[in-house]
């Protein structure tokens, strides 16, 4: 037994080194088939790297980070101050303490989801307002333009950059806040809370993708920053404040009254959810409650006889995340659209020297 | 016979507003020669630029840049064009030689091989003391000279310039054109250059073609120019007088002349436009009839007249 070991080892070393021999080969194949794709990768990897340094350099962007760390900082303050109170209350939830960190709040300080959700926009804002306008009014984009790299790789390495740069500060934001909860609580997260964690990081960037790619957007649509800058905080002060107003307005006439059967309750609920889930914010705040209380079991409205005989128990990540599916799918639709503006108004442009 | 590097067919540009920017332009540019765009600002040459480098799509007609169609396949163009724009604009926040080694990175050179490229070029065009100062703080001229390395880093076989020495001093603007000289010959780079200063034209220029509203007007070297240009047959003489009389006094006094086609008081001087060369019957006519001569001249063609002329028509 003892000596047939090693020859087992053996052959499976010497399957692995022949597959490895085989993927290298295949690689190098594949290396001289797209040599020419591969060097204009290259390029999109040179302009990415650059576009990343100089927002680590910028005064915006340093700004915006000492803004969010602030807040965030605030937010798991309250957080744990708070931590004992909300863990005392009977709920589904109380064995989450690191999710609690996250969604808990005394009502001075909003929790660090609803920062997220209040600052993120602004961050994809600043990050892209000037993003192609800018390039084009000192004059660089048409000398960048005139290298032989396709021209969509301008606006592609301008949202990779922001989109990183927004994904590294978000993760280690989280991170820190684990961190935070570790030495405060004393106990370490579980995976499921440490996936959910992920998860929810996930989600911000795709929700700060949205608004990245609508000021690049405007960035390509207006000529000047300070307008296009403009456009951007019209859209997110738009969702985020006109829009609920205008949505009172409309639902107030059509809200059922309390003798109203059940179904036409439903009805109106539907019709809510509808046009509420049109804020993107909304969708985000959605999305990041479910997957941050693991109690949610719907986001819409449940008639009785569906919660009739459940257990008031968490649900497993799995099924958060398919309450969630349609919200993360909503705004990466969104991301998608502007991004295919900005791209129909970008590609056919006569880029002009100044 | 050199070989053709541009061919422009049957090139037009119509904007929104229905104006024809460029006009059904037909030009062929040969291997190595320094060509001249010459025109009046707005006389569509930026535009042209544009198109030759598929920063804009022409409306009608082809241009092919070593064979290969600008319009369709911009970027295998822009491996072998270098394009300086006028009032090039490079990252301030950036030094000298960090822009260049973005360029020559986004061309697909290493980053070892971009700097020492980098290097190599800021000595040649005079910046080697600037290399590792901002951009921000350079000059008009040694941005301009920047861009010249800029467009050279890439091992271009085309050079476009537009408007390459505008606001740059005229000391500088010499170098700078000595300089462009200098590469084409020794590195046998096709340069077009765009300008609607005449002087440089002339000063570095094999070849020019005039532009005016978007058409093509006159092409060819000095010489054949200024004979497309005259071939009316016209003779034109100039003088003055001492004495101050007016022009119907001097008709009378030239009467007897034959060929006088128009005469015309210019200020200073009369200017006189014959069928024939009569500058020598018209200073024995005067003298003769008493009046005293203080200039006469009979009127020689540089490109000077012949922009003039030109842009005058148009």
């Amino acid at each position: 037994m003892l000596k047939r070991k090693p020859m087992f080892v053996k052959s499976i070393s010497d399957r692995l080194t022949l597959t490895w021999q085989q993927i290298k080969n295949r690689l190098s194949n594949l290396r001289v088939v797209q040599s020419r794709e591969a060097t204009f990768l290259v390029a999109l990897g040179v302009m990415v790297r650059k576009e990343v340094a100089d927002y680590l350099r910028s005064w915006r962007f340093l700004i915006l980070v000492a803004l969010i760390v602030l807040t965030c900082i605030g937010s798991v303050y309250t957080a744990i101050t708070n931590m004992a109170k909300a863990l005392e209350k009977s709920n589904p939830d109380q064995i989450f303490f690191y999710l609690k960190l996250f969604t808990v709040s005394d009502g001075t300080m909003p929790s660090f989801i609803v920062f997220v959700g209040f600052l993120g926009p602004l961050l994809g804002l600043m990050l892209g307002f000037d993003a192609i306008n800018h390039e084009q009014n000192r004059g660089t984009l048409s000398r960048i333009l005139s290298q032989p790299i396709p021209r969509d790789y301008v606006l592609n390495a301008k949202f990779l950059a922001a989109y990183l740069v927004v994904s590294v500060l978000l993760l280690v934001l989280s991170l820190f806040v684990m961190g935070v909860g570790m030495i405060v609580l004393g106990v370490p997260p579980t995976a499921e809370e440490f996936l959910r964690i992920l998860f929810f990081v996930v989600l911000s960037t795709i929700y700060v993708a949205v608004w990245i790619n609508l000021s690049i957007f405007f960035s390509v649509r207006f000529r000047q920053p300070a307008t296009s800058a403009l456009a951007g905080i019209a859209v997110w002060l738009f969702f985020t404040v006109f829009y609920p107003l205008l949505l009172s307005f409309i639902l107030k006439p059509m809200e059922p009254s309390e003798m109203a059967s059940a179904v036409e309750i439903l009805k109106y609920e539907k019709i809510r959810l509808l046009l509420v889930q049109l804020m993107p914010n909304e969708l985000f705040s959605q999305a990041t409650t479910t997957i941050l209380t693991p109690s949610i079991r719907s986001i819409g409205p449940l008639t009785i006889q569906q919660i009739y005989g459940s257990i008031p128990a968490p649900l497993p990540l799995s099924q958060s995340l398919l309450i969630v599916l349609p919200q993360v799918i909503g705004l990466i639709a969104l991301s998608l659209i502007c991004f295919i503006l900005s791209y129909i108004s970008f590609m056919r442009k006569e880029i002009r020297s100044r | 016979m050199a070989l053709p590097v541009i061919e422009i067919r049957g090139l037009t540009k119509i904007y929104d507003n229905n104006k024809r920017v460029v006009d059904n332009l037909n030009l062929t540019i040969y291997e190595g020669e320094v060509f001249g765009l010459l025109g009046p600002n707005g006389a569509g040459k930026s535009t042209t630029i544009l198109m030759l480098l598929g920063l804009t799509e022409p409306s009608e007609g082809t241009v092919t840049i070593a064979g290969i169609d600008a319009t369709r396949n911009p970027v295998a163009v822009k491996k072998i064009v270098g394009y300086l724009p006028e009032d090039v604009g490079f990252y301030d926040h950036m030094t000298g030689l960090e822009n260049l080694v973005y360029t020559a990175m986004l061309n697909g050179f290493s980053r070892s091989d971009s700097e020492q490229k980098a290097l190599h070029l800021l000595k040649r065009v005079n910046l080697e003391q600037e290399a590792h100062k901002k951009v921000g703080k350079y000059s008009r001229g040694m941005r301009q000279r920047l861009g010249l390395a800029d467009v050279l880093i890439k091992n271009p076989r085309v050079i476009i310039l537009d408007e390459p020495t505008l606001g740059i001093d005229p000391s500088g603007m010499h170098e700078f054109l000595d300089l462009i000289v200098q590469l084409s010959r020794e590195e046998k780079i096709t340069v077009l250059f765009s300008s609607h200063h005449l002087h440089q034209v002339q000063q570095v220029c094999d070849r020019v073609a005039i532009f005016v509203n978007g058409k093509l007007i006159a092409e060819g070297n000095i010489d054949q120019l200024s004979k497309q240009l005259f071939e009316d047959g016209s003779f034109h003489t100039e003088f003055a007088l001492v004495e101050d009389v007016s022009t119907d006094t001097i008709q009378k006094a030239l009467a007897g002349i034959k060929g006088i086609k128009r005469l015309q008081w210019e200020g200073q001087i009369f200017a006189l436009e014959s069928e024939l060369d009569i500058t020598a019957q018209v200073g024995r006519a005067l003298i003769e009839q008493g009046y005293n001569l203080r200039y006469l001249n009979r009127k020689q063609y540089g490109l000077d007249e012949i922009y003039q002329r030109y842009f005058l028509n148009a």
